[in-house]
């Protein structure tokens, strides 16, 4: 993909979409969080930030709109025995940085630094990352087609990680 | 070494192992716990990795053996050696955990004494300033300390920490059938570790995991929040929407008892045992292109039937490991301390056979075994709740008994229903042998 400077105004929607899908899983408004992927569009958490194959090497999550269905729904079951009592979960970002842009093919790719806070049951869970979050242009906006989480501490043992990062 | 007098005697060990119940204090025990590393993990033979990851001569993968941390490195004759992290000078760590290559001889960090792949110490700078000064009849001059017997067994790189105790054959016995399946699953006949390794922190006892992979009572309702979320999902699919592979892995953890309880549990000496005798979660996935062809040219049609027939749920091989041929993947329960369990999930390669294997059984452990998986979630939670709840006082015993029956783990290879807690007494049964075996002779 090709680099081209992007029209201040441009950058600021490609930001906004950033900035609120943050938001969203911040305030537990998960159905709408997922209509912000495109139909194709996957979240991948690597287990290791040098990962490039999600089929042949290990990953913490990689999933497409199904998989993002049942984790949800799971959250929300009765039998959700380690959300009771409920977790929440909080993103810290960065300004989001325009890495990539292919303006003809409206395709963009941008990066966010984050520290994600998990909080359940009383106890917290801290890990900083950064976010690619790779957008494509659509008639309502801007899609997710992939958001790619790679955390400082991905092939470290990590706690349990219940919402999405 | 010193042994600090414990409370923990044979007669008070052996009171906290019943036919059918055992003490929380196993579970939720410091002490208890540092016996199981200076006795238990060093007179079983414990999984230490896979030839795989060591190839080339002065390769190296480090990991831990019960509380010693050891480097797995392979000689230049070609065999491979199970060495104490720990320079015989000061103590150092020498080798940096993960994985490389040292070239022909180990250098520590700090004073440059060097040791070779077979952990005899070879140099130190200035030797002649030890001349005269009774080096000879140190510790220091042994070199690294190692293990007491190392077997590569397919590939799969096994060892015991004791000089002395049980043989590794008569130690496994019938058990390496499981290990065998997943070879044999492969066309070339061998396995590469690959994909990469998923670390999960447990905050809960070590026994809790290996007691979980043959507890067939609670995948049902432990999973209904994620199997059967998954399978509720699926079935608001149009009609002729194919099946996805991740659907194919999740659905079968929320079975019946009925489909749990016919599976069977088999269970052999000193410890080990599997699910699924005759039927398993794994037995009803889509067939892969190409994947049959390459065995029978392999193996030939018999042969062929017979292995991939075999389709075993979850092996467990006393103390620590789990084993699951018909997906490829095998997870160390790591102790760290009572209440503390790393849990590592590895994935193989079947050399030969198609990528979409592996594919498959990365998926699976991303699926089920990853800090993320919905699944892992639910498991989670109740070994963690056990862990707390077991800090009560007023009461003592945790429960074993489904379908107990006197007599039980007399005969070899003894196969019950699914449902059956008869694996993880038979757990028990080699934990207290092995813990109070060597009261006195604890090396």
């Amino acid at each position: 993909m090709s680099e081209q400077v992007v029209p201040p105004d441009l950058e600021r929607q490609l930001q906004a979409v950033v900035v609120r899908e943050a938001r969203l899983l911040d305030e537990q408004r998960l159905d709408e969080w997922d209509r912000l992927f495109a139909d194709d569009g996957v979240y991948w958490l690597p287990a290791s930030s040098s990962a490039q194959d999600p089929r042949l090497e290990a990953s913490h999550l990689y999933d497409d709109r199904m998989l993002r269905r049942v984790h949800i729904e799971r959250l929300r079951s009765a039998h959700a025995h380690s959300q009771q009592p409920a977790g929440r979960c909080h993103h810290l970002l960065q300004t989001p940085e325009v890495i990539e842009a292919d303006l003809a093919g409206g395709i963009f790719g941008l990066r966010t630094a984050f520290l994600y806070t998990e909080l359940r049951a009383g106890r917290t869970v801290t890990l900083p990352g950064v976010a690619h979050h790779r957008l494509r242009r659509a008639a309502s906006g801007f899609l997710i087609v992939l958001k790619r989480v790679d955390l400082l501490h991905a092939g470290e043992a990590l706690p349990a990680v219940e919402f999405y990062i | 070494m010193i042994n600090s007098a414990t409370r923990w005697t044979r007669a008070a060990l052996r009171a906290l192992v019943r036919d059918n119940e055992v003490h929380r204090a196993v579970y939720t025990d410091p002490e208890i716990f540092n016996l199981e590393m200076s006795r238990l993990f060093r007179s079983t033979w414990v999984f230490v990795g896979h030839d795989s990851q060591v190839p080339n001569a002065g390769d190296y993968f480090t990991t831990s053996v019960g509380a010693e941390p050891v480097v797995m490195v392979r000689r230049a004759d070609g065999g491979i050696s199970v060495l104490i992290n720990r320079c015989s000078h000061k103590g150092v760590r020498l080798v940096s955990e993960g994985s490389g290559n040292l070239g022909r001889f180990i250098r520590c960090p700090y004073h440059a004494w060097t040791f070779g792949t077979d952990g005899a110490l070879q140099n130190i700078p200035l030797r002649d300033g030890y001349d005269g000064t009774g080096f000879e009849a140190t510790e220091a001059r042994l070199g690294l300390a190692r293990a007491g017997a190392v077997e590569v067994y397919r590939g799969f790189v096994f060892c015991r920490l004791s000089g002395e105790g049980v043989g590794f054959h008569d130690y496994f016995g019938e058990s390496l059938s499981t290990l065998d399946n997943m070879v044999d699953r492969a066309p070339a006949g061998r396995l590469e570790v690959t994909g990469g390794m998923l670390r999960y922190m447990h905050g809960c006892n070590w026994k809790m995991l290996a007691e979980n992979q043959t507890d067939a009572c609670h995948p049902m309702v432990a999973h209904e929040s994620s199997a059967g979320t998954t399978v509720r999902i699926w079935g608001e699919q149009p009609e002729g929407t194919p099946k996805p592979m991740a659907v194919e892995q999740f659905a079968p953890f929320v079975g019946t008892y009925k489909f749990f309880d016919n599976m069977g549990i088999r269970i052999w000496p000193n410890g080990h045992g599997h699910t699924g005798v005759s039927d398993s979660i794994h037995a009803a996935y889509s067939a892969i292109p190409g994947y049959q062809e390459a065995m029978v040219a392999a193996y030939g049609e018999e042969r062929t039937r017979r292995i991939l027939g075999e389709v075993r749920h979850n092996t467990m091989y006393f103390p620590n490991i789990m084993v699951k041929g018909p997906i490829q993947t095998l997870r160390v329960f790591k102790p760290l301390a009572a209440d503390r369990t790393l849990v590592e999930s590895w994935t193989f390669r079947l050399v030969g056979a198609p990528d979409l294997l592996l594919e498959r059984t990365c998926m699976y452990n991303r699926l089920i075994n990853s800090p993320g998986s919905i699944v892992g979630h639910d498991d989670l939670e109740v070994y963690e709740r056990a862990q707390q709840g077991l800090q009560s006082g007023l009461r003592d015993w945790v429960n074993l008994g489904r379908l107990f029956h006197a007599g039980e783990g007399a005969t070899s290879a003894e196969v019950v229903r699914g449902t059956s807690e008869a694996q993880m007494r038979n757990q028990f049964r080699a934990w207290l042998r092995f813990m109070s075996a060597h009261e006195e002779a604890a090396s």
